[in-house]
């Protein structure tokens, strides 16, 4: 069962990368459970954690919500390698959140990026997934963890 | 302050210290160019990851290294060690989301001179930059 320290080291990691980069705080919306993959938007930087733990953790989010972020951050390419870096980027901070909290009982990985309609997330099946919506401005995006 | 002598020229006549940037995220690559507002750095190269970084390091001989850690092909911390075998007097400031002190103490114990979090204000960047500088 996942723990609320750890959900809360994933959700601090993911809402201080928009307070400290873009100088506006992301709001939390209720989390909630899922079994399956849930839904995810057009890009998505992935996490894969073993160890103590196993499954995957990511932060998917929509090309207009990536746009507004990267503008905040005076940033003016938008192209789709921008948006895949920059969900990178947000997957590598929700990672050094989790090495600095969980230390070596946690071995996880160097983030990927994914994005297109459907991309495949790598899930164990009957694995549930905790979804917590990250509101900013007025996109969401969401963090699902899906840990053993 | 710096060790040595500034070794380039800027724009305006004045001297000034060669800076590298190594990152693998083309966004934060170009988030630290930014900070050109440094008159007294002169930006020499931008690598994406260590083996880029040394082949650009011997051609252009940088006072000023921002590092990232994270990286394809070679990581940050084997690229420190490299970098700082070939010029013992180079200033390197780690910036990477890899936050633990394990981490931070490996990256110094290579040679790195001052370690910056991921993420970062500008204000935190020039503050780190400047420490590093003095």
């Amino acid at each position: 069962m996942l723990h609320e320290q750890e959900l809360k080291t994933f959700v601090e990691g993911t809402t201080n990368f928009f307070e400290v980069t873009a100088q506006q705080p992301a709001s939390i919306g209720s989390p909630y459970l899922m079994e399956g993959s849930p839904a995810v938007h057009e890009y998505t930087g992935v996490i894969n954690i073993s160890g103590k733990r196993e499954g995957v953790v990511y932060f998917t989010a929509s090309k207009a919500m990536l746009t507004v972020l990267l503008m905040k951050m005076q940033e003016n390419d938008f192209s789709h390698e921008t948006m895949r870096d920059l969900v990178g980027e947000v997957a590598n901070t929700i990672s050094g959140n989790a090495r600095r909290d969980f230390g070596r009982e946690f071995v996880i990985s160097v983030p990927s990026v994914l994005s297109g309609e459907k991309p495949q997330i790598p899930q164990k099946p009957g694995m549930r997934s905790f979804i917590i919506p990250i509101n900013w401005r007025s996109h969401s995006a969401k963090l699902i963890v899906a840990l053993t | 302050m710096l060790n040595g002598n500034p070794t380039a020229v800027n724009g305006n006549g004045k001297r000034c210290f060669k800076l590298l940037i190594v990152d693998d995220s083309n966004i934060m690559r170009r988030r630290i160019e930014r900070l050109q507002q440094f008159e007294d750095l002169q930006l020499v190269g931008t690598a994406g990851n260590g083996l880029e970084a040394l082949e650009l390091f011997k051609r252009t001989d940088p006072d000023v290294v921002t590092m990232d850690l994270t990286m394809p092909r070679m990581d940050g911390i084997e690229c420190i060690g490299q970098l700082v075998a070939l010029k013992p007097a180079v200033r390197i400031l780690v910036i990477s989301a890899l936050a633990d002190k394990a981490t931070a103490v490996e990256a110094m114990e290579r040679g790195a001179n001052g370690f910056l979090e991921k993420p970062f204000t500008d204000r935190q960047l020039n503050e780190a930059i400047a420490d590093l500088m003095r």
